[in-house]
């Protein structure tokens, strides 16, 4: 393996090594803590969640803008689910098929009417967004405790780490295997990567775009479940503008808009990058327009390397 | 145009030619596909700077280094594909970039009153020019591209193919109009693979072949006979591998597919050729029969035996496969796997956007079509998947740094091999190849005539394929194929035996001038 070829691999890595450890610095010691980094990967858990749908999407050559709209509508699902006496599983199940219903329409109004998904999941960020405060009658719906409030909770016993990071590392294990060991996630990189070849190798691309949009979604609706769990009450307006930190997440982590590449490690690095700036930014008191600054240029800067490294090899 | 060459890397485009207008005059410029037409129009127009030569426009020097600069000397070139602005109106159009204007704001009735004059010289005040271009017919946005080369004071006017998207009606007039211009002392080059156009339009005809002028001659005692000839020439004979050939059963039944075409049928251990003029339709008849597009009338069946000799791996269809339009727009959208389930294989003419994906690596690209080989149950174990690709890497000699490299990092000719190797990994029994050695060097090409002519010769081993092929190389056809059809204007004739076929009785039925 050569010198390029191990930088290409790492690239992203590198980054967040780097940006630790000038936020390492600047904070001291104590931000290496065990407590801290439990409370970054809390922090991470749910943009990284709804990342891991976006690098398929965006693999995939699509983008998705409703997944703000979805977390916030799966908050409210299981809200409304638990006041009616739902067991926590079944009000979680009802949730996550609510978000890969919303991902399932926009699968079929891609393929079927043949608009481009950023315009077509612009449309449905505001409809399902209207669908969730029309559900929860503009309030918050405050629901039961039950153990599903517990799975962000700070661990000390011996699971390490909450529930819910230990379901996103499944997650996360089972996307990389899709991606990487399945015929399915060979032609999610064929159409992101060339549709026209796609289409000339019989690749069921249709079949495979809905499936790809509905994952994303129900990976969403994974997401608001951790929202849900974090918050106790479900939010229609929790989320507003969280698909672009979805999106940077795994344009950071190695995805390109025009599709055909995204890795579920990069994109977990990606997010991880993420919070290690806005953490770090405020236990250094810095200001939140700081962090929001910081953030931009991050993402420039690791699509402009992206750009620099793939012209060069 | 005195002694103009122009060599894209090693490939030399144009050599030497030479080519004059007078005003007053309508030149015919003709040539194969690839004989240097098109390049020597874009250094005319100056969209590309010639590497020796020079050029005037009456009696003064001319170099123009940009399109504007061509302009602005007087040259303007209409494109087959027109370059119009379709939201804008047709005075926009006009007079885009030259538009009058006092401190900034423009001055709309001048505008109008300029494009109206631009019209009427063509005799075409029928046009409104306060009409938006996207909703003007074809032909007559062809006339908004004219009168805006007149708006600017053009003397030399090029039309390349100008009559390829025009109906019978609109072809007449367009020639009235250029005589008309012609009578206003303009100098015109008229590009066109149609002999018959050629005759019909011209005073003088000037061929180019290979990069060269071929002759020519006043078009009124040149005959169809003599400018074919010329646009052939005497090209030295190359060899090309034919081994011993017996046409099996048949495989492929299409039915004609356009009004005016015939219908054929390939068999097992035939080569079937499809030669024609780019814009035939050629390309569009293949990805017709490979279901890329719909079919409009007749049909297309893949007939697929139990193969000779030893078991095919994929699944068959029991009676074959039809498509018909009526079966709906789903299944013509994914038409392509049934055609590749029923043991068919496309090699796309467009490599880069259409036959590979660039980005993805050689096994991904390789194996696309068949990844149920490595793993069950939708698994595909990347290991078994770049073990196969290495194999195919091997046997068709890919030069590449191993099956993970991306496609896109390899060579034109390697890219191909990728491309073929996809349909042998596939295992398919009908190959259907358009233009396999486009752009590729030569050893690589002489590396796919061989493999084209193992997939259907005798001495196969196993079974024998059947290949239907398009191809704008006739030596190639000629050398290859067992049979050849030609395609003219969207109409496909029926076969005819390779064997006593020439390179000139090929070009008198693609360019209609054996009908003329």
């Amino acid at each position: 393996m050569t010198a390029r070829s191990i930088l290409d691999r790492t690239g992203t890595l590198v980054g967040l090594i780097l940006v630790a450890a000038i936020f390492g610095a600047l904070v001291g010691r104590q931000f290496f803590a065990p407590a801290n980094l439990e409370l970054m990967a809390r922090q991470t858990a749910i943009v990284c969640m709804a990342a891991l749908g976006m690098t398929v999407v965006i693999a995939a050559g699509g983008i998705d803008l409703s997944v703000g709209s979805i977390i916030a509508l799966t908050t409210v699902v299981i809200a409304l689910a638990l006041r009616a006496d739902r067991a926590p599983l079944v009000a979680a199940a009802a949730g996550v098929a609510a978000a890969a219903a919303c991902g399932l329409v926009n699968g079929v109004l891609i393929t079927r009417l043949r608009v481009v998904p950023f315009i077509v999941t612009l449309g449905t960020m505001l409809v399902v967004r209207g669908a969730a405060k029309g559900l929860a009658e503009e309030r918050r719906i405050e629901a039961p405790i039950t153990w599903l409030n517990d799975l962000l909770r700070s661990e000390t016993g011996r699971l390490l780490v909450p529930p819910g990071i230990w379901t996103l590392l499944v997650v996360a294990l089972l996307i990389g295997g899709l991606l990487g060991y399945t015929r399915f996630g060979r032609h999610v990189f064929a159409i992101g990567s060339n549709e026209r070849m796609a289409r000339l190798c019989g690749v069921a691309i249709e079949r495979t775009k809905i499936a790809v949009y509905t994952l994303g979604a129900a990976l969403a609706g994974m997401a608001g479940l951790l929202q849900f769990s974090k918050l106790s009450v479900g939010d229609p307006t929790v989320a507003i503008g969280l698909e672009l930190d979805v999106i940077a997440a795994v344009i950071i982590g190695g995805g390109s808009l025009s599709g055909g590449r995204g890795t579920v490690a990069g994109t977990i690095i990606g997010a991880a990058i993420m919070t290690v700036i806005q953490i770090g930014c405020s236990q250094k008191g810095l200001a939140n327009w700081v962090q929001q600054i910081v953030t931009g240029g991050i993402i420039v800067a690791a699509v402009t390397l992206d750009r620099v490294r793939s012209v060069s090899a | 145009m005195r002694g103009i060459r122009k060599a894209f890397g090693a490939t030399v485009a144009l050599d030497g030619v030479d080519l004059s207008v007078a005003p007053g005059e309508i030149c015919g410029l003709v040539g194969e596909n690839g004989a240097g037409k098109s390049t020597l129009m874009a250094i005319l127009a100056g969209a590309l700077p010639p590497d020796a030569g020079s050029m005037a426009i009456g009696g003064e020097a001319y170099a123009p280094r940009s399109p504007i600069e061509a302009r602005r000397a007087g040259v303007a070139m209409i494109y087959q594909e027109l370059s119009l602005a379709p939201d804008l109106s047709v005075m926009e159009n006009i007079l885009l970039g030259v538009e009058p204007a006092r401190f900034g704001v423009i001055d709309r009735a001048r505008m109008r009153a300029m494009a109206a004059s631009a019209l009427a010289q063509l005799g075409h005040t029928d046009i409104d020019p306060a009409t938006k271009v996207g909703s003007l017919s074809v032909a007559a946005q062809q006339l908004v591209e004219i009168a805006r080369a007149l708006a600017v004071g053009c003397r030399v006017l090029a039309l390349d193919e100008p009559t390829s998207s025009l109906g019978r009606p609109d072809v007449e007039h367009l020639f009235a109009l250029l005589q008309r211009l012609r009578a206003q002392g303009h100098a015109i080059v008229y590009i066109s693979h149609f002999i018959e156009e050629v005759k019909a339009i011209t005073d003088r005809v000037v061929v180019l072949r290979d990069g060269r002028n071929a002759g020519g001659g006043a078009t009124a005692e040149t005959s169809n006979e003599a400018i074919v000839s010329m646009m052939v020439g005497g090209r030295p004979a190359e060899l090309f591998p034919r081994s011993v050939r017996t046409p099996g059963e048949a495989v492929l039944q299409v039915d004609a597919l356009e009004p005016g075409s015939t219908g054929f049928t390939l068999h097992r251990g035939e080569i079937l050729g499809i030669a024609g003029l780019v814009g035939a339709g050629r390309t569009r008849l293949l990805r017709t029969i490979f279901g890329l597009e719909p079919v409009k009338r007749g049909r297309v069946r893949v007939q697929l035996l139990p193969p000779e000799g030893g078991s095919h791996g994929g699944p068959e269809p029991a009676g074959g496969l039809s498509s018909r339009v009526s079966r709906g727009f789903r299944l013509q959208a994914e038409a392509p796997r049934d055609r590749w389930r029923a043991g068919m294989g496309m090699l796309s003419e467009d490599r880069k956007s259409e036959g590979l994906a660039l980005g993805l690596s050689i096994a991904d690209n390789l194996t696309l079509t068949r990844l149920d080989r490595f793993g069950a149950l939708g698994v595909v174990l990347p290991a078994r998947q770049r073990e196969a690709a290495a194999r195919w890497i091997e046997r068709m000699a890919i030069r590449c740094g191993g099956a993970s490299q991306p496609a896109g990092a390899l060579s034109g000719g390697n890219q191909q091999k990728v491309a073929i190797a996809r349909l042998l990994h596939h295992d398919v029994d009908v190959f259907i190849l358009d233009e396999p050695t486009r752009g590729i060097d030569v050893g690589s090409k002489a590396q796919i005539y061989r493999l084209i002519d193992s997939l259907v010769a005798d001495t196969a081993g196993g079974r024998r394929r059947a290949v239907l092929m398009v191809s704008s190389y006739l030596p190639e056809l000629l050398g290859l194929c067992d049979r050849i059809a030609v395609m003219q204007r969207g109409r496909l004739r029926p076969p005819r035996p390779a064997a006593g076929l020439t390179e000139h009785d090929l070009m008198m039925q693609a360019t209609g001038a054996d009908a003329a």
